[in-house]
């Protein structure tokens, strides 16, 4: 008692129980899932229905392994017998029992590769694969699919079913997102769970019974919700597929970056798969203080701006009322050259809540080697509906950073701006990431300035009127990093190449910077995090890499997140492990 | 669909039978719907599941599940012949062809989603039924809720008969 006030408790004692795996004796918390004791010392579990977002009802049979309990003294034995270590010897059951559902206790045995172990995986993958299509070369899950792999290593070499396969339904569009093929499914049942635990739309279900069970939904409803993707991120085979990517890529084509979601102030953790500078797909990736394993749809379906046609790919230059293209150093001297007759009260900078905190910061570079004014400077803010699971009313993905970085008030200033361009006080913009005729200007206002440089991805009405238009990244082209709702810096990564002549933002900025004053001494965009962390105390001590990709607490904002709150319940009730 | 204001009672009394859990009132509801109307539409899925705040799909899954659950209307008496092993040995096909020349069935439409076939009168329809717990006295087989073992082609006609004139 007496180191209780030197040693305060910060958790509750874990007790500890005696666990014999595969022969050697280990040590794992009380009340430990089985299977999740089981990887935590990497021996691996087959399995399909459990997932640990999820309550485990234990309906694939996969995770069937050997177990044993320590022998109790019989009647008028005074002790049992003991193995070389002291503990009781193991009676070894003869049936199998799941590892999902299971928890470890003191003394259990488990045994992974026996031949009970061995015989009940064949004979469950024998079931599962009875009425199973062999239509693996056209399957989009192929090359990612639990079926697939757990056949390889636990299922036999040819079937030895005779009688005719049961037919269900394919092709089925359940939901404006997601096509089902029944003959695929193998009842996990993660999809029903996943629609009823997490999206609270339990729209999905299993009709029928026996081989004839059928996932489906109820003929007047569709599987609408914004987070319908996450079941067939979820679907351990090829049953819940994505419309949208299906048939676009053999997945073991792709390469997978993890960055970050841009669409709202969330930050979702995101995973894009892309092959040669084009993006097919985007996912959520796990991060439990963020989004946990899911995403919402329109988050990850946003990407195919990025592929289309509309992108700017080279820098323009407005002569004579018409727009031409020129090189880099020309475009950029031609913004400079613009903005070096002006007072600074004369120019404004519009920023974005979608730049990182790195392009923030050299916006802020920008602003004070022009001289700028906070009351000239701000950006443009975005809001939307919040939903109570994941996305965010702040649509803007940066705003924190920004308040941080560039402007402590987020469209305070942009009136004020207005007016003053309509006034003519202020003769020149730059526009960095914003449509202007988006944030308030009309084609009038834009009319009256002298000078209007604008970066964008994406060409738009404003690059009409800008007389240097530069085409930049966007988030899948970039490294960067960004403040999220909750205060979490998280980083994105490059997953493609901007296309033509478009170039990061970060360089743009710099380059322009340099153009006006002639500062240099950034090379890449760890020398600008490094910058910025010697210039803004909050990220003093910070490097991009000490970010990784689960993000660190950076601000506190004391807000939360609704879904990772629910989650955090169930889990506190062991509904599920989290 | 209407519900009679007395088995709308009912259905609001077993209702209150479940206090956890609203949902658990789906099989006894479904019950008293087939009861009343003799099978279950899609629209009494629709009210069941309103009714219990629950997705029509949860009281789909449920519907489709039981063979006892019907979703096409039965005949006035509606006959379920056993099936299972000793009934099968004791000559169950035997006495479904029977019944189905007596009553003028045609079973050959029916197949695993659809079980229950209708005379053309509406008097009778049939399917098979699982073991109905009387094998010593195979076959057997049931009219409505009535019991009937030891069914031979006699006494088969004999009970279509006098089913038939009630």
């Amino acid at each position: 008692m007496s180191n209780a006030a030197t040693a305060p408790a910060i958790a509750a004692p874990v007790d500890l129980v005696n666990v014999q795996v595969n022969g050697t004796w280990m040590k794992f918390p009380k009340g430990m899932r089985m299977i999740e004791a089981l990887r935590q010392v990497q021996v691996e579990v087959p399995h399909y229905c459990y997932h640990p977002k999820l309550s485990s009802p234990g309906n694939c049979r996969m995770c069937l392994v050997e177990t044993g309990m320590p022998a109790r003294p019989a009647l008028g034995q005074a002790e049992v017998e003991k193995d070389e270590h002291g503990f009781a010897k193991i009676m070894w059951s003869p049936r199998a029992i799941i590892a999902c559902a299971n928890t470890v206790s003191e003394g259990l045995g488990i045994r992974t590769e026996s031949t009970l172990t061995k015989e009940v995986r064949k004979g469950v993958m024998e079931f599962l694969l009875i009425n199973h299509p062999l239509d693996c070369p056209i399957c989009d899950q192929a090359g990612e699919c639990r079926l697939q792999e757990f056949s390889v290593e636990h299922g036999r070499g040819e079937s030895r079913f005779q009688e005719e396969k049961v037919k269900k339904p394919k092709n089925n569009r359940i939901g404006p997102r997601i096509t089902l093929d029944d003959e695929r499914c193998i009842m996990c049942s993660r999809c029903v769970r996943f629609m009823d635990e997490i999206a609270d739309e339990p729209v999905l279900g299993f009709t029928e019974r026996g081989s004839h069970t059928v996932l489906t939904v109820h003929p007047g409803r569709q599987l609408t919700s914004n987070y319908s993707l996450n079941t067939a991120d979820i679907c351990p085979v090829g049953a819940l597929t994505s419309t949208d990517f299906r048939f676009s890529m053999r997945v073991w084509f792709l390469k997978e970056t993890n960055t970050i979601c841009t669409g709202c102030a969330r930050g979702c953790n995101m995973e894009i798969g892309s092959r040669n500078d084009i993006i097919h797909r985007q996912g959520p990736r796990d991060n439990n203080n963020v989004n946990s394993s899911w995403m919402c749809d329109s988050g990850r379906l946003d990407f195919h701006w990025v592929n289309s046609e509309r992108r700017m790919t080279e820098p323009t230059v407005k002569e004579n009322g018409t727009h031409r293209a020129a090189p880099w150093k020309e475009a950029l001297e031609a913004a400079a050259t613009g903005l070096r007759g002006l007072q600074p009260s004369q120019i404004a900078i519009i920023a974005s809540g979608r730049m990182t905190n790195e392009e923030l910061f050299l916006a802020r570079r920008l602003a004070a080697v022009l001289n700028i004014g906070a009351e000239n400077t701000d950006i443009l803010p975005r809001t939307g509906q919040a939903d109570n699971y994941l996305v965010h009313a702040d649509r803007n993905p940066n705003t924190k950073g920004a308040m941080l970085l560039l402007t402590p008030t987020p469209g305070q200033q942009l009136a004020g701006i207005r007016e003053r361009v309509q006034s003519g006080q202020v003769r020149a913009v730059i526009a960095l990431r914003e449509n202007l005729l988006n944030a308030g200007f009309t084609a009038d206002d834009l009319g009256k300035l002298a000078h209007l440089v604008q970066t964008h991805v994406m060409l738009n009405d404003t690059a009409g009127f800008a007389n240097v238009a530069l085409p930049s990244a966007a988030y899948a082209e970039k490294r960067g990093s960004m403040v999220n709702a909750t205060g979490r810096l998280q980083r994105l990564n490059a997953a493609t190449a901007p296309p033509g002549q478009a170039r990061d933002d970060w360089e743009i900025l710099r380059d322009l910077t340099l153009a006006i004053s002639g500062q240099n001494g950034l090379y890449s965009i760890e020398d600008v995090f490094k910058a910025m962390a010697a210039e803004v105390p909050e990220f003093s001590g910070l490097t991009l890499n000490a970010i990784s990709d689960q993000g660190i607490p950076f601000l506190e904002t004391k807000e939360t997140v609704p879904l990772l709150v629910r989650e955090a319940e169930r889990k506190a009730k062991g509904i599920i492990v989290g | 669909m209407t519900i009679p204001t007395e088995l709308l009672s009912k259905i609001d009394d077993v209702i209150t039978h479940y206090p956890v859990s609203k949902r658990s009132a789906v099989l006894p509801l479904l019950h008293l719907l087939q009861h009343h109307f003799g099978y279950i539409t899609d629209e009494g899925i629709t009210w069941v599941a309103a009714k219990l705040e629950l997705e029509p799909m949860q009281v789909m899954e449920v519907v489709t599940f039981y063979p006892g659950f019907r979703q096409a209307a039965p005949g006035k008496f509606h006959i379920r012949v056993c099936r299972t092993l000793s009934c099968a040995m004791a000559g169950s096909f035997e006495l479904m062809d029977n019944l189905c020349q007596l009553t003028g069935i045609d079973r050959s439409h029916t197949d695993h989603h659809h079980s229950i076939a209708v005379s053309p009168d509406g008097k009778f329809s049939i399917e098979f039924a699982e073991c109905l717990a009387s094998c010593g006295t195979a076959p057997v087989c049931m009219f409505n809720d009535d019991f009937f073992e030891g069914v031979s082609a006699d006494k088969a006609k004999a009970l279509v008969a006098d089913y038939g004139s009630k």
